[in-house]
C-alpha cells in the first residue's frame, strides 16, 4: 500500500447521484458559471475541496463531467494536472505536491485555465534572458551584421 | 523545522535581523527555485487552505510577494502534543510546510533541539528582536494565577509567568487546540490543576482561538497564512474563532445531512441505517452544535473525517465538550454551562489583568470545591 487512498472502502447500499450526494448541485453551479462566461466573459473557479462531498461524490461528479480533448501537465512545485471535460470551457485542475499527493482540486470555467497561461511577470524576465543570449553575439558582430566565426 | 530558518539558503551567515532587510516571501520562494507558475499554484492552494474563494489567488499572490516573515514563538503548556502532531504529521511536503518554512519559528520546545536555559534565551532573543510584531502560538491550558504553579513549569518558570511575560510584546496570540482555547481536558471536571484558557488571562492583546482536539492542520496553518498574507487578524466569531473555518456548523456542511432531513437515522453502530450511511444524530453526533471545518477540509490529507468513518462528531472544537454529558448520548440541549465565564469574559472586554486573576482564582476555588475523590472499591462497584 502506498497511500491512504489505496485502502479499499466498500459502501453498502449503493446510491446514485440522483438520490444522494452533491455531484448534481455542483454540476448545476458549473452550468451557471458557463452561462456567465458566455454572457459576460467572466471566468469562475470552484474549489471542490470546499464542498461537503461524501463517499463517491467526487467520482460521480467526474463521471458526469467526462473527458474532453485536452490533457496537460505542468511541472512547477510538483505536478499540476489539467484536463478539459466533455463540456468545452470546463476544466478540471488538480494541484499535486512533489509526492503526487493532492493539495487542491478546482474546476475552472474559462477559455484557458490560469495555470496554463504564461505568466505576465515572466515576460520581462524572458526578454532580458533573450537579450543576454544575444548580447555576446551582437558585440562580436561586424558592422554589416555578418558573423565571421 | 525549528532551526531551518537559521540557515540562509545560500550558506552565508545570517545578517542581523532588521525588519526592512528581511527577504519577502516571494523572494524566498524564488530563491528556492519556485517559478511564478509554482507561486500561483502555492497561492491557489493557500486560498483553499484559508477557505477563501479561488478567485482570491491573484490578490494573495500580490500580497504574499512582498510579505515578510513573521517571528513565531510557540509555547506548549498543559497539553498532549496532539496539536503539534496534527500540524507536523500532515502529509509532506505540503503547502503547510512551505508556510512553516517561511515563518520564523523562533521557539517551540517540542520541536527545537535546544532545551532549558539555552532555549529560554532563544525565546527572549526573538522577543527582543521582534518587539511588538511577533505572534505567540499557545497549545495547552495552564494553571491560573491562583492555582499551584507546580502543576506545569518550564525551566523553573510557571506557565502563567511565561505566558504573561511572552505576550507583552506580541502582536497577537493564537490559542491552538481546545485546551488553549477553552481549557480542554485539563479543565474538565474536576479540574485538579485549576486550568484556565489563554483568553481567561490575556486581555490586552487580540486572542485568536483555533479550537479542536486537535484542530485540522490546515486550519492551524490557514490562520498563520492569513496573518502572513494580510498582516491583520481574521474575522472572529463569539468564541474568538476565525469565521472562515468555524463559521458553519458541522451539521450544515455534513454530507449525511440529507438523511437527517428525511428522518433516516442509524440507531446503532451496526444496524441497517449505519451500513447505509444514514445520519448519526441519534448515536450522539454533536454536529448540530459544533462549528469546525472537518466536513470540507477533512483529515489525513483530505482522505476522510470522523462522520465519514461512521463515528458521530464529538464536538471537540466547542467549549467544555468533555463535560457535555456523554459522547454517544443524543443531543437534546446544547452542551456548555449557561453563563459560562468564557462568555462573561468576552462581554467584559476591558477587564484586564487583575480581574482575570480574580476570575482564575474563583475558577480554581470552584474546581477545588467540586473535586470528588473516589476509592478503588467505589470504582470497581461502578464498573
Amino acid at each position: 500500500m502506498t497511500s491512504l487512498g489505496d485502502i479499499p472502502i466498500k459502501v453498502e447500499g449503493g446510491t446514485s447521484a440522483t438520490d444522494f450526494g452533491n455531484a448534481l448541485p455542483v454540476l448545476s453551479e458549473v452550468r451557471h458559471a458557463l452561462a456567465r462566461l458566455i454572457e459576460t466573459g467572466e471566468p469562475t473557479q470552484i474549489d471542490l475541496g470546499a464542498m461537503p462531498f461524501g463517499p463517491g461524490d467526487e467520482e460521480r461528479l467526474m463521471a458526469l463531467l467526462g473527458n474532453g480533448e485536452v490533457n496537460a501537465t505542468i511541472d512547477a512545485l510538483g505536478p499540476t494536472r489539467i484536463r478539459e471535460t466533455a463540456f468545452g470551457g470546463v476544466w478540471v485542475v488538480e494541484y499535486l505536491n512533489a509526492d503526487e499527493q493532492r493539495v487542491a482540486l478546482h474546476l475552472e470555467i474559462d477559455e484557458v485555465p490560469q495555470m496554463l497561461r504564461a505568466q505576465r511577470d515572466d515576460f520581462t524576465d524572458a526578454l532580458a534572458a533573450i537579450d543576454a543570449r544575444l548580447a555576446p553575439v551582437s558585440s562580436n558582430e561586424p558592422a554589416d551584421g555578418q558573423r565571421t566565426d | 523545522m525549528a532551526s531551518s530558518h537559521h540557515q540562509p539558503t545560500d550558506g552565508r551567515p545570517a545578517p542581523p535581523r532588521q525588519p526592512d532587510a528581511q527577504p519577502s516571501l516571494g523572494e524566498i520562494l524564488r530563491r528556492n527555485g519556485v517559478s511564478r507558475r509554482g507561486f500561483l499554484k502555492f497561492c491557489a492552494a493557500t486560498a483553499s487552505m484559508m477557505a477563501l474563494p479561488p478567485s482570491m489567488a491573484p490578490a494573495i499572490a500580490k500580497t504574499l510577494e512582498t510579505a515578510r516573515r513573521p517571528s513565531v514563538i510557540w509555547l506548549s503548556f498543559q497539553e498532549c502534543t496532539g496539536c503539534t502532531e496534527s500540524l507536523t504529521r500532515s502529509f509532506a511536503p505540503t503547502v503547510e510546510n512551505l508556510i512553516l518554512d517561511t515563518i520564523s519559528l523562533d521557539y517551540h520546545h517540542t520541536l527545537q533541539a535546544a532545551a532549558g536555559e539555552a532555549a529560554e534565551q532563544a525565546r527572549e532573543a526573538a522577543m527582543q528582536a521582534n518587539m511588538g510584531e511577533y505572534l505567540v502560538v499557545v497549545d495547552g491550558s495552564l494553571p491560573g494565577p491562583g492555582a499551584n504553579p507546580g502543576y506545569s513549569t518550564i525551566a523553573g518558570v510557571s506557565n502563567y509567568d511565561m505566558l504573561m511575560d511572552t505576550v507583552k510584546g506580541a502582536a497577537a496570540v493564537v490559542a491552538v487546540g481546545t485546551c488553549a482555547a477553552f481549557g480542554g481536558l485539563p479543565k474538565a471536571d474536576p479540574n485538579p490543576s485549576g486550568a484556565v484558557a489563554v483568553q481567561d488571562l490575556v486581555k490586552d492583546k487580540p486572542v485568536i482561538n483555533v479550537s479542536g482536539c486537535p484542530p485540522v492542520p490546515m486550519v492551524i496553518t490557514g490562520v498563520l497564512a492569513q496573518f502572513l498574507t494580510f498582516g491583520k487578524l481574521p474575522e472572529l466569531d463569539q468564541y474568538n474563532r476565525p469565521r472562515a473555518f468555524f463559521g458553519q456548523a458541522i451539521h450544515d456542511r455534513c454530507y449525511r445531512r440529507p438523511f437527517y432531513d428525511k428522518g433516516l437515522f442509524a440507531e446503532s453502530f451496526d444496524d441497517e441505517g449505519a451500513k447505509k450511511g444514514w445520519c448519526l444524530y441519534r448515536l450522539g453526533c454533536k454536529g448540530p452544535m459544533t462549528y469546525n471545518a472537518c466536513a470540507t477540509m477533512k483529515w489525513n490529507g483530505g482522505t476522510s473525517w470522523p462522520v465519514e468513518a461512521g463515528a458521530p462528531c464529538l464536538g471537540c472544537s466547542e467549549p467544555d465538550f468533555w463535560d457535555a454529558g456523554g459522547f454517544y448520548k443524543a443531543l437534546s440541549v446544547p452542551p456548555g454551562k449557561p453563563g459560562d465565564t468564557l462568555l462573561a469574559a468576552g462581554a467584559a472586554g476591558a477587564a484586564v489583568g487583575l480581574a482575570a486573576g480574580v476570575m482564575g482564582r474563583r475558577k480554581v476555588k470552584a474546581a477545588a470545591k467540586a473535586h470528588r475523590t473516589v476509592t478503588a472499591d467505589e470504582l470497581e462497584q461502578k464498573l
